[in-house]
């Protein structure tokens, strides 16, 4: 399916955010904002969903707890019960405590690394992959707008350019795309 | 000014202050004349005197704290703290008055190291450890440092409130670095003080005991209740249609500070009980011995209710936003906190007979009901926003 976007250049966040307002307000779709930065608030503007990142965070740190207290009950315990500071390790229960700091560190480690993992494989940035964002300046001071013909079917392109024309951009682009 | 107390409140106010007044009297009187009365009186006193001494003490700190850190966001909640830190010449007139009377009676079989006899070799009391303390631990001294220490809080807290009304006035960037200053001197002062007043009033009750960390451990109890006590006042604020420049985001922070200084509590109680149960040094584990054998369903259904419970519920970015579950949350671990209070100086000084009767209930509902009522009564003095903090800009467009 062919479609054309647009890409709207600011050189200011809250110009863009104005602009993003300005633009929904009429009804328009953007499919995607592009900053060297966060920007504060835009992702209700623009209707990005809440991240679910923190439910997998939560997930990924009960896999540590679980994974954490399985190898140790085998390596401490079941494997070879080891007698450390006049404390055998007969029951995983009654030396709970000994492995409480254990437990936490790994849940903490594989909350981290599967959340960044996660979120890099997401946005298909993993290291060497290749960049999505439609001009380098953008990882600089830069900031860009996409808006996609395909999801405002119900105006004209010449329609869109006459709203765009008010939001204050200072570079405009349009790419074919098939 | 804009807010006063609603009728509702006022009577909810006299409610507890009536009930607790009633449950104290039936508690007095059913007990009067047991053995340990005049001990439990007095460490109903330390409990209920420091832990709300310590809720007015912990809004000073956070107030501080703020300053210091140059905070934005919290200037639409600033008076909230300023009122909560304004309980603190009470709490520290209640709690004075209690540790003066122990004093009157050479320690209340609370503090024993007030006993005179503990440290003089020719009585049958004498012990060999207190009398090493005694260089520190002696009524004297003790009362010196008390005195400080409630000087220094109170002088920091008439500057910090005398500063924010004259913001509201003159304005400028002036009267905020000044704050800055005397934040970052506050903070300084509160560092140390925050230990050695804990060993004071707390420690010095299990006398032969002593942790290096116990000043942090009560210290991160207190800033967990205080927080409680700062996000309910603002919801309650919120309600009622006040603090309109007060939005989700504040309320989300509120909420977390709420779980990080949960978190902050428990990671210390676990340091402590840990590293004494490694270590199994007969000196140390005396301590939690006690508690095991007098407390036990007690003592770990406090450090559930106070870990595991905020932990779970409060996790959830929409619960940190949700009204209500931030006061079911809230109330409960303030009950949590201040039961790890009455755990703390029952322990030491009552031991197996420490029980939680009329007496224990009435008197914490009745300091609650004037806690309630001078919190109330310092939102009615100053305007509820600030009107030319430099950051109430930020703060009104605070948004996470």
């Amino acid at each position: 399916m062919s479609d054309k976007v647009i890409y709207v250049m600011f050189d200011d966040d809250e110009v863009l955010k104005d602009g993003a307002k300005k633009l929904v307000s009429k009804g328009i779709k953007i499919n995607e904002v592009f900053s060297p930065f966060p920007i504060h608030g835009i992702d209700p503007i623009i209707g990005v969903k809440q991240t679910r990142l923190g439910i997998m965070a939560f997930l990924y740190g009960l896999t540590g707890l679980t994974l954490a207290t399985i190898g140790m009950r085998y390596f401490m315990v079941v494997d070879w019960p080891m007698n450390i500071g006049g404390k055998p390790n007969f029951s995983y229960l009654q030396n709970i405590l000994a492995f409480i700091p254990i437990s936490f560190e790994f849940t903490v480690l594989c909350a981290a690394h599967g959340m960044a993992i996660t979120y890099l494989l997401l946005n298909k940035t993993l290291p060497g992959m290749p960049a999505q964002n439609p001009d380098p300046r953008t990882t600089d001071d830069k900031f860009v707008m996409e808006i996609r013909l395909s999801e405002n079917s119900s105006m004209t392109e010449a329609d869109l350019d006459a709203v765009i024309k008010e939001t204050g951009f200072i570079e405009i682009d349009k790419k074919d795309i098939k | 000014m804009e807010f006063q107390i609603t009728k509702n409140a006022k009577n909810l106010t006299y409610g507890l202050i009536g009930a607790g007044l009633v449950l104290t009297g039936i508690g007095l009187a059913t007990s009067m004349g047991d053995d340990h009365f005049s001990t439990r009186l007095m460490a109903n006193g330390i409990i209920n005197g420091f832990f709300f001494f310590s809720l007015g003490l912990g809004a000073l700190f956070f107030l501080a704290l703020q300053y210091a850190t140059e905070t934005g966001w919290y200037a639409s909640v600033k008076r909230v703290i300023e009122a909560v830190a304004g309980f603190l010449p009470y709490g520290m007139a209640i709690f004075g008055l209690v540790l003066l009377t122990i004093t009157f009676m050479h320690g209340a079989h609370i503090y024993i190291w007030m006993d005179p006899e503990m440290t003089d070799p020719a009585s049958h009391h004498y012990d060999e450890i207190i009398d090493g303390k005694s260089a520190y631990l002696n009524p004297v001294f003790f009362w010196i440092r008390t005195l400080v220490y409630f000087a220094v809080y109170y002088i920091f807290l008439t500057g910090f409130k005398k500063r924010s009304l004259e913001e509201d006035r003159i304005g400028g960037t002036e009267l905020h670095f000044k704050n800055y200053r005397k934040g970052a001197t506050f903070l300084v002062f509160f560092a140390v003080f925050s230990s050695t007043s804990s060993w004071d009033w707390l420690m010095s009750i299990d006398v032969h005991w002593f942790s290096t960390l116990f000043g942090w451990y009560t210290f991160a109890g207190m800033w967990c209740s205080t927080m409680v006590v700062l996000v309910l006042t603002t919801l309650y604020l919120k309600n009622l249609g006040h603090l309109e420049k007060v939005n989700d985001s504040h309320i989300h922070d509120l909420g977390k500070w709420t779980f990080a200084t949960s978190f902050l509590w428990s990671y210390l109680f676990f340091s402590q009980f840990m590293l004494i149960w490694y270590a199994n040094i007969g000196e140390e584990v005396t301590y939690y011995q006690m508690r095991i054998e007098n407390f036990k369903v007690l003592y770990f259904s406090m450090f559930l209710i106070n870990f595991a419970f905020p932990m779970l519920i409060l996790m959830s970015r929409d619960a940190k936003r949700h009204a209500g579950v931030l006061t079911f949350v809230g109330l409960v671990i303030l009950c949590g906190h201040w039961l790890d209070v009455y755990i703390m100086v029952s322990a030491g000084s009552l031991g197996a007979n420490a029980h939680i009767g009329a007496l224990e209930i009435g008197m914490a509902i009745l300091m609650a009901g004037v806690f309630i009522y001078a919190i109330l009564n310092n939102l009615t003095k100053a305007p509820l926003t600030p009107v030319n903090h430099p950051f109430l800009d930020e703060s009104v467009h605070h948004e996470i």
